[in-house]
């Protein structure tokens, strides 16, 4: 592991995706435009004021799970992973700088996102808005780690993307979107609160709702931290030089 | 041992359950430039990335530049160049270098100087995408010569180039070795063993003759390159029992020739009065 090779991984990325005008748009406006329409379903109601949060917490892991499971398959069936881990590039550099990018581009989002659900849908944040960004760039990291992972089990393009279902449908189902996870059965409740996504929504409702402290927020936080440094290593582990 | 660049003894890979190198050994003098020719399929890329160390090895041992193949300090020493251009096609030819460069450690300067010795200059600015598939290419040797390599591993660089840009390569790996590099070059154009200082033909995981671009013509009375490579494999074939080696059949050698660059059929009776020449 080096700074130097992981900026260089990262720098890369970016220039990638800054050489693709349509996905930088698609990043940006296609969450604003999902959490619009679920204001708009709701207009006469205040389901948004209790699903508005989660929502937040769903498009980074969504899209930085999908970006980063193809951007990385597309290196291994290019051959440039098996260039990169031909030269001194470590298995670190290289998922680093990938989270590193991908984070980066997971706080632009969020920010779009939340600017559009609080000055144009009315959400009311009344908690730390700097807190709500931490939250949603854990997310997106958490996406990352989890993509990295994924496309290691993956051969084809098809497949990835079979695999965002298996990641991240289950976590949506039993986050307490649908149902608060307290009225789920009882085997669900426990999988549930083991699942990192359902401490971002938890975070997240905390931050809006302003009805919990700081340091629970950071509790949920570390939780999801820790999903991402289990899924980092797991996914490094799943990086080999040698391959068949 | 300080002469060799590559040394290989016993090597075994296995794929699946197949045997796809058995007990291989290898050599490869330093400073040369050492040609790995044989049809495709026959292990030349297999053997390749177990030289680069990104091949899970079963068996034997390879030693590159003193030292174990794969070992971390080599990958700053050995080039590679994969069959297919394994560069990023979001980038510019220049972002591609400068990136590789960096993880490389080369310094900033020798982008300019592996675009100029590709002839790519022209190109920098242009992203990968939009580059012929010979410019690609030519890109991907570009990366793998950034940081002056000791050791090149080329898989079938010169694949899909018109002539005149074939030589300019060749002329281009000469100037290599003459800096003292070593270059491991495979390539299924026979024609190509000319421009070489030593020969490897490979067929079916083994090594059937290590010669000289010389010796190789000289030894089988050949004309060609190709004739001579199609010599040796008949007398290979004919030489073995056929008690376990039933795949290396001689329909399996006439639909070879028929796949090559159709030789007329004079060759075929020429070289019935040459048997037993060499071996």
């Amino acid at each position: 592991m080096n700074p130097m090779r992981t900026l260089a991984t990262t720098g890369r990325v970016l220039t990638q995706i800054r050489n693709d005008p349509r996905t930088i748009a698609l990043l940006l406006i296609v969450p604003s435009l999902l959490i619009g329409l679920v204001a708009w379903i709701f207009d006469e109601t205040e389901v948004f004021a209790d699903i508005g949060p989660a929502m937040l917490a769903l498009f980074p892991f969504i899209v930085m799970f999908l970006v980063t499971s193809i951007a990385t398959l597309r290196e291994r069936r290019s051959g440039t992973l098996e260039r990169l881990l031909s030269m001194p590039l470590g298995r670190g550099d290289f998922i680093l700088g990938y989270t590193l990018a991908f984070g980066l581009l997971a706080v632009v989002q969020t920010a779009v996102a939340v600017c559009y659900a609080t000055l144009v849908c009315g959400l009311e944040i009344e908690g730390s808005v700097g807190l709500l960004f931490v939250v949603a760039i854990a997310d997106a990291l958490l996406g990352t780690a989890l993509g990295l992972l994924a496309s290691a089990f993956a051969r084809t393009e098809f497949q990835v993307v079979q695999f965002m279902p298996v990641f991240v449908f289950p976590q949506i189902l039993l986050g307490g979107i649908f149902l608060p996870r307290d009225q789920l059965p009882d085997v669900l409740e426990v999988i549930g609160d083991w699942l990192p996504l359902s401490h971002a929504i938890d975070a997240l409702d905390a931050v809006s709702t302003g009805n919990e402290d700081d340091a629970y927020i950071w509790l949920r936080v570390l939780f999801i931290a820790c999903w991402i440094v289990g899924a980092i290593i797991v996914g490094s582990l799943t990086l080999r030089r040698r391959t068949p | 041992m300080m002469n060799k660049s590559v040394e290989a003894r016993g090597l075994t890979i296995r794929r699946g359950r197949a045997t796809v190198i058995d007990s291989l050994d290898l050599d490869v003098p330093r400073g040369a430039i050492v040609g790995l020719l044989g049809p495709s399929g026959s292990g030349k890329t297999t053997l390749m990335r177990a030289i680069v160390g990104v091949q899970i090895v079963a068996g034997g041992r390879v030693q590159v530049l003193g030292r174990p193949a794969g070992s971390a300090d080599l990958r700053h020493r050995v080039g590679y160049m994969t069959q297919s251009a394994s560069i990023y096609e979001d980038l510019s030819v220049r972002a591609n270098l400068r990136y590789f460069a960096r993880v490389q450690g080369a310094p900033k300067t020798d982008v300019d100087r592996v675009l100029e010795r590709t002839d790519l200059i022209g190109q920098a600015d242009q992203l990968a995408r939009t580059l012929s598939g010979g410019q690609a290419n030519r890109v991907s040797l570009a990366a793998a010569m950034l940081g002056s390599p000791d050791l090149l591993v080329l898989d079938e660089p010169t694949v899909g180039l018109d002539p005149v840009l074939r030589n300019d390569l060749w002329d281009l790996f000469r100037g290599l070795a003459e800096e003292g590099t070593t270059l491991l070059v495979s390539s299924h154009v026979m024609d190509e063993a000319t421009r070489c200082d030593r020969l490897l033909l490979m067929r079916e995981g083994a090594i059937i003759a290590d010669t000289t671009p010389d010796d190789l013509l000289a030894g089988t009375g050949a004309a060609s390159a190709e004739e001579a490579f199609l010599d040796i494999i008949e007398r290979d074939t004919a030489g073995e029992g056929p008690a376990g080696h039933g795949r290396r059949s001689g329909t399996h050698l006439l639909s070879q020739n028929a796949n090559g660059n159709g030789r007329p059929s004079h060759d075929r009776r020429g070289r019935g009065t040459k048997e037993g020449g060499r071996r």
